[in-house]
Order: C-alpha cells, then sequence, then structure tokens
C-alpha cells in the first residue's frame, strides 16, 4: 500500500476488523485443516513415517516404490480410471434422461421425484449392504430378473473380476437422484419461449433438445461433471464395505489402497505421496474440463 | 412442451412407471427380506411376501448389536455437526457477502479452490492432528471441525444472503444496531429457509458418514450406526435378514425427514445458483 495514501476511514477499518472476525472460524479451519495438512502430507510423502516415530526424510523413494514396484498401485490406478470413463458418463446421462422424463405434466409427478430421489440419500452402508444381496449370484433379484428374461447364465457379479466394477456402476444407477434434482431445476429454468421459437422454425424435438435444452443447462452438466469427477477418484466406501477390493483386487480402487497402505500397514508417507499423486490427477482432470468447457458451456449473462 | 402428442405423453407416462418400478424394487426387498423367516430366504425361487411375516426380525436385530448405544452416538455426532455447522458456515457467509473487506475476494476464491481438494491429501495430516491431541477414539474428530465451517455450505449460505436486500441492513446500522445485531436480527431471521437446508444436508451427511468414523472410532462402544452395521457385516455375513432389518432402522429416520421437510430438499438444489 502507498504510504501517501489517506488513512482508512473509520467506517472502512470497522469493515475490514469485522470481515475478518466473521470469517475467522473458516480462516482459522483453513490453516489447521487444509493449509497445514496439504504442506504436512507433502513434506511426508518424502519420508518413510507411521504416526508413532518422527518422519524421516528418504526422498524420493516413496515415489521410486509406487511407480516401479507397486503392481497394485497400477491396478488401483486403473480400476479407478475405469469407473472415471465408464461409470461416469453413465451415471451423467442417466440422472439427465430421469430429470427429462420428470420434466413433464403427467400425473403423480412428485411421488416419482420422491421415489427416484431417496436412493441417493439412504446411508451408504446400508445401500451397500443391500445391494450385496441383490447382486447375489444364486439368489439375488437382478439374477432371478435376467433369469426370467432368458439369461442362461447371468455374471456372479461381486464375485467374477470382470463384472464386479459393472456390478458397482450398477448399483451407482440406483444413486443418480442426487444429480438428477440438480438437473431438474436446471432444466425448469429454460424458459418456454424458446422451445415455442424453436418450433415455430420447425426444429424437430431432437434438435430442440439439442441447440435449446443443452446449451441452456450446460453450466449445471459442467458443475455435476467436476463434481462426479472429485467424486469418482474418491470412490471407497462402497468398496470397503462390499468386496473389500476383491475378487482378485478387481474393486482396489485407489482411495482404498491409499487407506489400506495408511491404517492397515501404518505406512503413512507412502500414503501421502499416493494422495498427492491423487491430487495431481484430479488437478489435472478439472483443469482439463474447465480449459474445454469455454467451448461448451454457455453462460445467459455473459456479456461477449 | 405444451404440444405434445398423447402417444408421447403415454409412452413417457409409462416410462416413469417402469423405472419408478426398478427404483421402488430395492427397498421392497429390503423392507421384506428383513421381515422373512431363515428358511424363506434362501428359497429358489425367491418368496415375494414373506410367510410367516415374522415382526419379530425387528427387535431381535435391535439386540445383535447395540442398536440404541449406536443410535445415541450417531445422534450426539450429528446434532453437535449441524450446530456447529451452522453456527460457522452464517457467520463466514455473512462476512463474504455483506461486509466489504479487502482479502474477502481472495478467501472466497480459496475457499471454492478447496472443494475440488480430495479429502486423502489432509487426510493423514489430519489424523496426525488428533492423535496428538489425544481425541483419537473420542467423537471430537467429527465434531469439532463442524465449527470451523465447511466449504460447501458457506458458499450456498453466501448465495442466499447476497439476495437479501441491504437496505434494511443500512437503516438498522443507521439506527445504531453493531454488525452482530444485523446478522443476528436482520440477516439470520430472513435465512430461515436456506438455514434450514445447510442444517438437513449436514445431518444427513454426518449420519451417513463412514470413513469418519472408521478412521476415527475404535472403541465399539463409542461406534455410530454406519459402522457398526458395517461390523456387523464382516461378523454376520450370511445372516441377511438380520442385517437387512438393521438396514431399514438405519434408513428410516432419513426417510421420514425427507417426506417432513421435502421442500426445503428441494429449495437446497435451487439455492447453491450453480445455475450460472
Amino acid at each position: 500500500m502507498n504510504r501517501k495514501q489517506p488513512r482508512l476511514r473509520a467506517q472502512e477499518r470497522e469493515n475490514q476488523r469485522n470481515g475478518t472476525l466473521f470469517a475467522l472460524p473458516w480462516l482459522l479451519g483453513f490453516a489447521i485443516f487444509i493449509a497445514y495438512p496439504l504442506c504436512a502430507s507433502l513434506y511426508y510423502s518424502f519420508c518413510t513415517y507411521d504416526a508413532i516415530r518422527p518422519a524421516r526424510w528418504v526422498g524420493l523413494q516413496n515415489y521410486q516404490r509406487l511407480f516401479f514396484e507397486d503392481p497394485l498401485f497400477w491396478k488401483s490406478l486403473s480400476n479407478t480410471l475405469y469407473m472415471v470413463a465408464l461409470g461416469l458418463p453413465i451415471g451423467l446421462v442417466a440422472s439427465l434422461g430421469i430429470a427429462m422424463l420428470l420434466n413433464q405434466k403427467v400425473r403423480g409427478i412428485a411421488l416419482y421425484r420422491t421415489l427416484y430421489y431417496l436412493p441417493s440419500i439412504t446411508p451408504v452402508v446400508a445401500t451397500s449392504i443391500l445391494w450385496m444381496w441383490l447382486l447375489n449370484p444364486e439368489m439375488g433379484l437382478v439374477n432371478l430378473f435376467l433369469k426370467r428374461v432368458g439369461v442362461a447364465n447371468p455374471p456372479a457379479w461381486l464375485t467374477d473380476p470382470f463384472w464386479s466394477k459393472p456390478a458397482l456402476i450398477l448399483m451407482s444407477l440406483w444413486g443418480v437422484g442426487g444429480g438428477m434434482v440438480i438437473y431438474l431445476a436446471a432444466l425448469k429454468d429454460v424458459p418456454e419461449a424458446l422451445y415455442e421459437a424453436a418450433a415455430l422454425d420447425g426444429a424437430s424435438r431432437w434438435s430442440q433438445f439439442r441447440h435449446v435444452t443443452l446449451p441452456m443447462i450446460s453450466p449445471v452438466i459442467f458443475f455435476n461433471l467436476i463434481m462426479g469427477l472429485i467424486g469418482s477418484f474418491q470412490y471407497f466406501t462402497q468398496a470397503f464395505v462390499m468386496t473389500n477390493g476383491g475378487p482378485q483386487d478387481s474393486t482396489t480402487f485407489y482411495a482404498l489402497h491409499l487407506f489400506n497402505k495408511a491404517f492397515l500397514d501404518f505406512k503413512m508417507g507412502y500414503a501421502s505421496a499416493m494422495a498427492w499423486i491423487l491430487f495431481l490427477i484430479t488437478l489435472v482432470g478439472a483443469l482439463l474440463v474447465f480449459r474445454t468447457s469455454a467451448r461448451w458451456v454457455y453462460y445467459g449473462g455473459e456479456v461477449k | 412442451m405444451k404440444q405434445r402428442s398423447p402417444s408421447l405423453k403415454l409412452l413417457a407416462h409409462l416410462l416413469l412407471m417402469g423405472i419408478g418400478l426398478l427404483f421402488a424394487l430395492p427397498f421392497y426387498w429390503l423392507v421384506t427380506t428383513a421381515l422373512k423367516p431363515d428358511t424363506q430366504i434362501f428359497q429358489m425361487p425367491p418368496a415375494w411376501i414373506p410367510h410367516p411375516v415374522m415382526w419379530n426380525n425387528y427387535p431381535k436385530a435391535l439386540h445383535y448389536i447395540p442398536f440404541w448405544l449406536y443410535t445415541g452416538n450417531t445422534l450426539k455426532i450429528c446434532l453437535f455437526s449441524v450446530l456447529g455447522t451452522l453456527f460457522s458456515c452464517s457467520l463466514v457467509a455473512y462476512s463474504l457477502s455483506k461486509i466489504r473487506w479487502r482479502g474477502r475476494d481472495l478467501v472466497f476464491y480459496s475457499l471454492l479452490a478447496t472443494m475440488i481438494l480430495p479429502g486423502q491429501v489432509t487426510m493423514i495430516p489430519t489424523f496426525t492432528i488428533f492423535k496428538w491431541l489425544g481425541w483419537i477414539g473420542t467423537s471430537l474428530p467429527l465434531i469439532v471441525p463442524a465449527f470451523f465451517g465447511s466449504a460447501f455450505h458457506i458458499f450456498l449460505l453466501r448465495q442466499f444472503f447476497m439476495t437479501l436486500p441491504n437496505e434494511l441492513s443500512e437503516a438498522a446500522k443507521i439506527d445504531g444496531c453493531s454488525e452482530f445485531g444485523i446478522y443476528w436480527r436482520i440477516v439470520l431471521p430472513l435465512s430461515k429457509s436456506a438455514m434450514a437446508t445447510v442444517g438437513l444436508f449436514t445431518f444427513i451427511s454426518a449420519w451417513n458418514d463412514f470413513l469418519g468414523p472408521l478412521l476415527y472410532l475404535n472403541d465399539e462402544s463409542s461406534y455410530t450406526l454406519s459402522m457398526g452395521l458395517q461390523r456387523f457385516v464382516s461378523q454376520h455375513g450370511a445372516e441377511w435378514s438380520m442385517l437387512m432389518a438393521t438396514s431399514t432402522v438405519m434408513t428410516l429416520p432419513i426417510i421420514a425427514i425427507f417426506f417432513f421437510a421435502q421442500r426445503t430438499f428441494i429449495q437446497g438444489t435451487t439455492l447453491t445458483g450453480i445455475k450460472g
């Protein structure tokens, strides 16, 4: 600040003091639960550390081991990328599709909305237990249904390394309600006049969807995509409860491998290195989405 | 979307019903499996209606795990988290929307940035902090952070406070009302719906949380429902009726809350202002 500037007026000084004071919980929280842990975990990632004895500097050893001596690191990364590449788009499309259905003016819509939304707020542990039963190869409802419609040898789902991840994706479809209500709110805000104008110009239903609906709700698609991306990289509880990584490590996701390293093997330095790699991957993913967003996200109020 | 043909409307209706059935079926299976006698559970093809209806499974399940103890533990964490979150997030949101101060924008943008930070990055040092404080095995690590605010809820409340007109608070200021007085007596009473939304979301995420209790609660007497239920699976894997009964009982409060506060939920999603 320039010393020659006039003194802050009393009101401004008071605002400065009150503003900081009111924001104090977050400022402290940021320092204690974000800034410090961020620095500390970066430091630990270059150390051996078991949370009992003090951390000891080992340089790049953790990273070296991760990349060259831990096949499970690569396996867990590829498991996670599978969920990002397959589970995320399927979930995004399904939640948008259901939101479009719910945006109709038909009777009983409130009931349907409730029904579709409820699974997304059901406790994850309860959901996981329920789906372990539904996906049971012999007794489960899913395979019973598949046999009824003529599938002779339905998959063994959670006990088959090939089908375990698809099984988890299938289960996640039951919980698309969270993304769905966000889409629904956005769909309701698309001005009716735009559709009317498009219809007057002879636009088909598909091109109305393509050229009116999609651009108008693109900020919300962007939001759901970013949140889904971050969530997919941290996929943990379902795998922990339902399969604990198996069979044959087919559901050992990145966050699960990291947790096991940190809290079963107490290799906290190693796990910190994993956490930082996860952070960088998430960051690159988010940045890529942000970079492309200028091309496909349309903000109504934007002045170009 | 007005001039739809009747056949399209019928198709939409049929789809809604069909998918609705698929969404309802797991819930139906949850509740009915819990009411089946053991012999019926492994019956092929499965029975759609429990016979005889084993109401007894519920009281039995509540004794299998110390259900009331776990419920009490969970409720305690939920209530303190809600209190802490409402208190801290509203204060910070007020600062970020109603007071002009240097550094405010920086704080706001750093707050947004923290939302994409994976929890795994801060997990280990945070664990060490609580270990150093001697709080491992207590519920404090699950409660205390709430009093320092959460980025998402601060953001949500800030978006709401921005929509409140400044005239009222300026008038109050001229009448000699303090900043805290404006926050407490003008802004908060106008924000009941937004506060209710934040309270609900906090309650539900604390009720459903699993990773937090898994990290910090190592003593069985301090377990939450999520934790107790997961341990129950690993110990009694095949007792499906018991598992379904406890899962049902754990889910019921959430469904009850949803029905009482449906409006607040729907409002919440529009509140975030993410619509651009």
